[in-house]
């Protein structure tokens, strides 16, 4: 009988996750959180979207300790979060205070407050560009320099944190239906777990979380023939907020005894969807219903497919995955569904064998 | 920048959190509790839920058996214990009987459980109806209905399908007469354990944001039927090639030289207790073949 060890997993381990760090360090380099704050702007605002939590530096880090994967990083900050005590609600942010970036339209040539292309990858060409290989920091340096003289000398006076929203040009000829504001408390899904039927408020924090993919590719599917119409984004845009905390030590929650505490980027989109709404008599309008999606930093891709799932939600047309609450809340988190997928690869003999005595039970 | 972790990794507001639920747990047997999981430095799906529950249980006086398929010192069982240790500081054992909180993957010791021990065990699906049921919003009214046709017919048609109740581990099991309760992925072998156990049996599934329990002494009943009764995995005439055991839950291994197959104890502290009470002389076992 050959010989079946009874102990011995702990050396192995040890010896694979030292393994695991020589992977990192063997070309004999070391990455510096700075270089991951200045030059990975986009894996940070991917990170930090999908982690829930909003720190540059935080993110950086788990970059560097995850080698630069998006599902390892978000799962170290997630982890982390459960490390820290929550002691403050921020106060309600407006978003028509944001100070703005970039901010477009795609519903009309010319919007109030004008078309601000801002930062985007969406008006350059795809190729590879190979004179960043001879990059040097010297010529960043006097690069940023010379723009800020140039960018510097525009005459524009326009207000860029206090832009009209494109929606409310419709809303006041009465093409989108009114909504009251909602004062409601929103549920935390990170202290209570969701319990179906969702709140809205629900809904759009386990969206703005989601993985980037599965929520992109759930608004794909929703777009391209699983239930929604092709929406017309009325409204993207990407700029800084302003957070603000209620002073602990006074009841009165007045303005000027609240705390700012900083600023976060985001991603803001609001999409219009035609719909067809009674009016009594068989008789009926067309109106807008609008699809939201918010996310921290720069990701416009998962905010618009957010505004879908999240106009998909609302209707809940059930010939639709997309529209199904179950199928698509508790599918799209990083953590839940990559954690889930790898335990496979976790030893299951034990289960393994209980299936397999049924097995050779059935063929008895 | 440097940061100290709380004791046993949360902080103490989220620990409380998770206690509560607990509680409502035992107060249901076999009841779901939803409660607000958090994400851990270990995976989903890779025992998440179990290390809540312990973490949130812990004191510095605990002593702790991490098993993952009957193995202490299988890479997952490692792990968890690495971090609780590393968190807290706790003594850990391979002894069943020396511990007080055994977090187990699939399997419930050899050894029968004293009061006073607390077993949790991890969970991946805790929805017992989830098979022919997907919507969670459905499966909470079939409970609360007490409606659970469903999961007889689901055994009904596997019986008349292939002749015997192929559902493996996670056979379900009816609570103190009121709720069909997922036992986590433990081989049916180990379903009779939850029987009247003498020890509190805590279920924990992480992804699913689930907690439910099992209290000493609660009637737990494998569903069955009265013509087509329940059956654990059979061993018969097989015995461990180690240690001899004979009447526990073995692995089939495959001898490399030979190419025999040959079986050997799945909880292994039981079979390393059993070879180290027979060299020391004692013969409390004197069942080797």
């Amino acid at each position: 009988m050959g010989y079946v060890a009874v102990k011995g997993g702990i050396q192995a381990i040890e010896e694979s996750i030292k393994r695991l760090k020589y992977e990192r360090l063997k070309k004999g380099t070391v990455l510096k959180f700075q270089e991951i704050e200045g030059g990975m702007r986009c894996l940070i605002d991917q990170v930090m979207s999908e982690s829930s939590l909003y720190s540059e530096t935080l993110a950086a880090m788990a970059i560097k300790q995850a080698e630069g994967s998006p599902e390892e990083a978000v799962f170290l900050l997630r982890a982390y979060r459960s490390t820290l005590p929550r002691k403050h609600y921020s106060r309600t942010v407006q978003s028509e205070e944001m100070s703005v970036e970039r901010r477009i339209s795609s519903s009309f040539k010319e919007v109030p407050g004008g078309q601000i292309l801002g930062a985007a990858n969406d008006y350059t060409h795809r190729l590879i560009d190979f004179d960043l290989n001879e990059e040097t920091d010297d010529e960043a340096i006097a690069w940023v320099r010379e723009y800020a003289l140039e960018s510097g000398v525009d005459n524009d006076q326009t207000d860029l944190s206090d832009l009209p929203k494109t929606l409310d040009y419709l809303r006041e000829e009465g093409l989108i239906p009114t909504c009251e504001i909602n004062n409601n408390e929103p549920d935390d899904v990170t202290k209570e777990s969701l319990h179906f039927p969702t709140s809205r408020s629900q809904r759009l924090q386990i969206l703005t979380r989601g993985q980037t993919g599965a929520v992109t590719s759930l608004g794909y599917a929703a777009l391209r023939s699983y239930g929604a119409l092709h929406p017309t984004v009325g409204e993207l845009r990407i700029g800084k907020l302003p957070i603000y905390v209620n002073s602990p030590f006074h009841d009165q929650k007045e303005d000027e005894d609240a705390y700012y505490i900083g600023e976060i980027k985001v991603t803001e989109v609001e999409t219009l969807f035609p719909a067809e709404v009674q009016k009594g008599k068989g008789e009926k309008e067309i109106e807008f219903e609008i699809g939201y999606g918010i996310c921290y930093g720069q990701n416009e891709t998962k905010a618009i497919a957010m505004s879908i799932l999240d106009r998909c939600l609302e209707t809940g047309n059930p010939e639709y995955p997309p529209h199904n609450e179950e199928f698509v809340l508790l599918h799209i988190d990083s953590v839940e569904s990559t954690g889930f997928i790898s335990h496979l690869k976790l030893p299951h003999y034990v289960t393994f064998q209980s299936k397999l005595d049924s097995v050779r039970k059935s063929k008895k | 920048m440097r940061i100290e972790y709380n004791f046993a990794f949360f902080d103490e507001g989220s620990k409380r959190e998770i206690r509560r639920a607990t509680l409502k747990a035992v107060a249901i047997p076999g009841y779901q509790v939803p409660f607000a999981s958090r994400e851990m430095p270990i995976a989903r799906g890779w025992g998440t839920g179990g290390l809540q529950l312990t973490l949130s249980l812990v004191g510095k006086k605990d002593i702790l058996k991490v098993i993952d398929q009957g193995s202490d010192e299988s890479v997952n069982a490692v792990n968890i214990k690495k971090l609780i240790t590393k968190t807290t500081g706790i003594k850990v054992t391979d002894e069943a009987s020396e511990a007080t909180i055994i977090q187990s993957r699939h399997r419930i010791p050899e050894i029968p459980l004293q009061s006073g021990q607390i077993l949790v065990l991890q969970v991946p699906l805790p929805e017992p109806l989830r098979y022919y049921e997907p919507s969670e919003l459905e499966t909470k009214k079939l409970h609360a209905e007490q409606e659970y046709s469903g999961a007889w017919l689901m055994l009904f048609e596997q019986i008349m399908n292939y002749g015997t109740m192929s559902t493996g581990a996670d056979h379900p099991a009816m609570v103190h007469d009121r709720y069909v309760m997922a036992p986590s992925p433990i081989p049916r072998f180990d379903n009779p354990k939850l029987n009247h156990s003498k020890a509190l049996i805590l279920l924990g599934a992480g992804r699913e944001k689930k907690v439910y329990a099992v209290p000493p002494y609660t009637r737990v009943e494998s569903l069955a039927f009265e013509d087509f009764s329940f059956e654990v995995e059979s061993f018969k005439n097989k015995y461990c090639g180690i240690c001899g055991a004979k009447g526990v839950f073995l692995d089939e291994m495959l001898d490399d030289l030979t190419g025999e197959t040959f079986y050997q104890c799945n909880d292994t502290s039981y079979c390393l207790q059993r070879l180290n009470q027979e060299s020391a002389g004692r013969g409390i076992y004197n069942d080797r073949v």
